[in-house]
């Protein structure tokens, strides 16, 4: 129903302008500059066409495979937790009890707090020699203490920790956005019914909560593959490149190092890996969520 | 027993959730000897020392001030693109409308670095980088996608009958954003500014490739790159991170019901 | 709310009649344990189980908007309660078919909530309650949300049904019609307060009160202040004279402020020398059946029902009386009788 002449174009083409230079150009540019190889400071020393060549180096490259794989890891590990953290402290702030306004802030805390302060304060929780971390575990006996980003193993955990902290609370509110589309009538009938606590939960909150564990789940593992600030701060991508997670390594590959041919690979990797579960996401969204589900 | 378990768990997750950040502040008042003290200091002796040091060592204000521009700045440009784009979609019954919206929710999601070099480049090309419009031209893309979806959700629960009287009483679509949706969305166009801002204020990936020069570096730039060899000065660090997270955990606490429907609404709704 | 006190007989129907706020819907959830009193016990067969939580009191609730699960199947949904209580698979088999077949919904036993009609819905609400054959049947406005017409066919469905499976039952509505058609013993409530119990025909044909007399009855009945003189004969302001003087025995209400009522059917046109009132029609409801005519007699505004295919229009002068024996008084809002005692 368009009125007379309706600006249509005007009201959209400043966001369009944006989007096709600052997103879409960029993108496409990424693919194309994959296909050269050449220093991103040094533009006078020219661009070498070569094709499929630096896919093949990626492909063969034990750094780039570590990279990708010290990146399913992470995804594997902290994605599940932080849904099922969601999930607890969702479930929590669903109840209505005094001082609940104050827990959800408290909780919005970790996601307010710039990346970069977070990473710097676990650095300094993770510290050798006086972190609180290695009070915590030994107390006094500072000879015993570790060096949890200095080791191989532990680096990567020390991570996935701080990660944890940070956007379990994001988790959290999707999954409470969830539990508050709920009913309450329907737990009343179910107590009625007969049901117990227990059975409450398992018949109708987790039911019904389904749809948003799973967009947490997925909005959670696109997000894991974009972790940068933790990995630049804490670890730089050592020790002996054990945290390399995706994102920081084409970072170092085309800023640090300046190449950026080999760079945008790892780039078009990493965003086809993302818009792959973006299209997955949407299609969730598009389908069982667009529609209000729930109505009785 | 269930109100004594549901208590315990309340406790635990405030506690977890503000043990490290508490830490880390409470470092920040305290002297070097005591931060490196086993077993460790809980209350400082509260020295302003290391906040001294860091603003008058470590330029903290100027990098505060740099945020403060950058992030004003793509919060009101962010806005009034988003602002355009979100009434359009909301009214204009197009039939592209969805798939636009799911091309920005695409395109809020993938990394960074997947369109870093290329923007890089281009701001080289247009001597942007270094520069206040150059960082926040980045930062409009980034935000863009995220606000116009959370605004075109919040324009559409509006009720269409208040425009539509205004039309039929002579006004353009220009003049009913203007004078009526706005005015009634208001509340949205705040979450969605503060979304903005706090998502400008953190940003770090784009900070450190545009800005290279201290002068105009943003606060996670400072925060990151803090100086320290063989030490880390801890305590500056401390100080100058809480300083730097102050105006977002007071923004947070006191909006937090905003945030929290500006988030879902972004996420969950669609 | 105040002090409330009543019973329901094993096997009545009882409505909980009343304007939206009186305070039903808060009573009907005290008694089936999703709201606690202040005060008060509740007994259900005679045992006391205020105390209890909602799953052991062996109450069924219908509510108003159906509350249906809407992740599981009709029948999930109507066997949900005996799997909760651990019936067997095969007896659910039976009784949720039954039920279904009984409310006519065993087509749609595979469906979900979304995919059925208003009125679907609502018998599969009803459903899940009959299913339990419990003590007591809870019902919160269950009709409310359909239309008109399925309105009117479910309250004759649901008349049927308690016939047929004799359960008491407990039944809030504010419509009526609903509550005229279906309860046995009918509790008018008003800001809290019980108004009036009694039948369908004791609240219509002799309301307590005011409120009750004003509450039931489509059009309302009218109202007219007045006084009564020794002489019998009932005056107001506007100079409207009705000789009750051969009906009213008792002399106390002389002199006192009353308010006459009189309900719309209950008027006669006559002869003018004859008419308690005489007015011009100042608007009028053609609705095929019945006339409703809006007349205004002096200061008062009155309606009055004529039988459909009257020739009565806009400006026409009326003169109406009525049988003296049909007309209620109340003193101080509440009920005068007009043969021999006082209420």
């Amino acid at each position: 129903m368009s009125n007379r002449q309706d600006p249509v174009w005007r009201f959209l083409l400043p966001s369009l302008v944006f989007v096709g230079v600052f997103s879409l150009y960029p993108i496409l540019e990424s693919f194309r500059l994959s296909l050269y190889r050449m220093i991103l400071t040094l533009p006078w020393l020219g661009q070498k066409f070569v094709g499929w060549e630096n896919y093949r180096d990626l492909v063969t490259d034990p750094v780039a495979l570590g990279s990708l794989s010290t990146s399913m890891i992470f995804v594997a590990v902290t994605t599940p937790i932080e849904v099922l953290l969601g999930l607890a402290m969702a479930l929590v702030l669903n109840e209505s009890f005094r001082g609940r306004g104050w827990l959800r802030a408290i909780v919005l805390i970790p996601w307010a707090v710039p990346t970069v302060v977070s990473s710097q304060m676990w650095r300094f929780i993770f510290n050798d020699r006086y972190g609180l971390f290695n009070y915590l575990l030994y107390g006094d006996a500072t000879q015993l203490y570790w060096a949890p980003l200095a080791e191989p193993g532990l680096a990567l955990l020390s991570i996935m920790v701080a990660d944890i902290w940070k956007t379990s609370a994001f988790a959290a509110l999707i999954i409470l956005a969830g539990l508050q589309g709920i009913p309450g009538e329907l737990y009343e009938a179910a107590s009625i019914d007969g049901a117990s606590a227990w059975r409450k939960f398992r018949h109708i909150t987790l039911p019904l909560v389904k749809p948003a564990l799973l967009l947490a789940l997925l909005f959670r593992t696109i997000d894991a593959l974009k972790v940068f600030d933790l990995v630049f701060v804490m670890t730089q991508g050592g020790p002996a490149d054990t945290t390399n997670l995706l994102q920081f390594y084409g970072y170092k590959k085309s800023f640090a190092e300046g190449m950026i041919g080999y760079g945008s690979a790892i780039a078009v990797v990493v965003f086809l890996l993302s818009f792959f579960l973006s299209v997955l996401y949407i299609r969730l969204l598009g389908t069982g969520l667009l529609r209000k589900a729930q109505q009785t | 027993m269930k109100k004594f378990a549901f208590a315990a768990s309340v406790a635990a997750i405030g506690t977890l959730t503000l043990l490290p950040f508490s830490w880390f502040v409470l470092t920040s008042w305290k002297s070097a000897a005591e931060i490196i003290a086993i077993p460790p200091v809980i209350l400082p002796s509260f020295h302003w020392d290391n906040y001294r040091a860091a603003i008058t060592q470590y330029g903290l204000l100027h990098y505060i001030g740099n945020s403060a521009i950058v992030a004003l700045a793509t919060t009101l440009v962010s806005l009034a693109i988003a602002s355009l784009a979100a009434f359009a979609l909301a009214r204009f019954k197009l039939r592209w409308a969805r798939y636009y919206l799911m091309l920005l929710l695409a395109l809020s999601m993938f990394p960074q670095i997947a369109i870093a070099g290329p923007v890089w480049r281009l701001l080289n090309f247009l001597g942007w980088l270094n520069s206040y419009q150059g960082i926040v031209a980045a930062y409009i893309s980034l935000t863009l996608p995220f606000a116009v979806w959370v605004l075109t959700t919040f324009f559409q629960e509006l009720p269409y009958d208040i425009e539509e009287a205004a039309l039929v009483d002579g006004c353009t679509r220009w003049q009913a954003l203007r004078l009526v949706v706005l005015p009634l969305a208001a509340p949205g166009l705040f979450t969605a500014a503060i979304l903005v801002f706090i998502h400008a204020w953190n940003e770090f990936f784009f900070a450190l490739i545009i800005l290279t020069y201290p002068a105009l570096q943003t606060l996670p730039v400072g925060i990151a790159l803090f100086p320290g060899e063989y030490t880390m000065p801890w305590g500056e660090i401390a100080a100058a991170s809480t300083i730097a997270t102050l105006p977002l955990v007071a923004l947070t606490l006191i909006f937090q019901r905003r945030i929290v429907q500006g988030l879902s609404a972004g996420a969950v709704k669609g | 709310m105040e002090e409330i006190s009543f019973t329901v007989a094993d096997g009545e129907f009882c409505v909980l009649l009343g304007p939206s706020g009186c305070g039903k819907t808060t009573l009907l959830r005290i008694v089936a344990g999703l709201e606690s009193a202040s005060a008060g016990t509740v007994d259900i067969d005679t045992t006391r189980v205020d105390l209890l939580p909602p799953q052991d009191r062996d109450v069924a609730f219908v509510f108003q908007n159906y509350a249906l699960y809407p992740h599981m199947t009709v029948f999930e949904n109507l066997g949900f309660s005996l799997r909760l209580h651990d019936v067997a698979k095969d007896e659910i088999q039976t009784r949720v078919t039954e039920v279904a077949r009984l409310l006519e919904i065993d087509n749609q036993l595979k469906q979900k909530p979304q995919q059925l009609s208003g009125g679907q819905r609502q018998r599969v609400a009803l459903g899940r309650a009959i299913v339990r054959r419990p003590k007591l049947f809870l019902f919160d406005e269950p009709l409310s949300n359909l239309d008109a017409t399925l309105r009117a066919n479910m309250r004759v469905e649901l008349g049927r049904l308690h016939t047929r499976l004799g359960s008491t039952m407990l039944y809030v509505t504010h419509d009526q019609a609903e509550a005229m058609t279906l309860g046995e013993k009918i509790i008018v409530l008003d800001k809290g307060r019980i108004q009036q119990v009694g039948t369908a025909s004791e609240i219509y044909h002799r309301p307590s009160n005011l409120f009750v007399a004003g509450f039931v009855g489509q059009p309302q009945m009218n109202l007219i202040e007045g006084r009564l003189d020794s002489n019998g004969k009932f005056h107001d302001e506007g100079g409207v004279e009705i000789d009750l003087a051969g009906t009213v025995a008792s002399r106390s209400a002389v002199d006192s402020p009353l308010t006459l009522g009189i309900r719309p059917e209950d008027f006669r046109p006559c002869a003018s020398a004859d008419a308690w009132f005489s007015g011009t029609a100042e608007f009028v409801e053609d609705l095929g059946s019945d006339c409703f005519v809006h007349l205004l007699c002096g200061k008062l505004k009155l309606v009055a029902r004529l039988p459909g295919q009257n020739r009565i229009k806009r400006g026409d002068s009326l003169h109406l009386n009525a049988d003296p024996q049909r007309v209620h008084l109340f003193r101080d809002g509440r009920r005068v009788d007009l043969f021999g005692s006082e209420a």
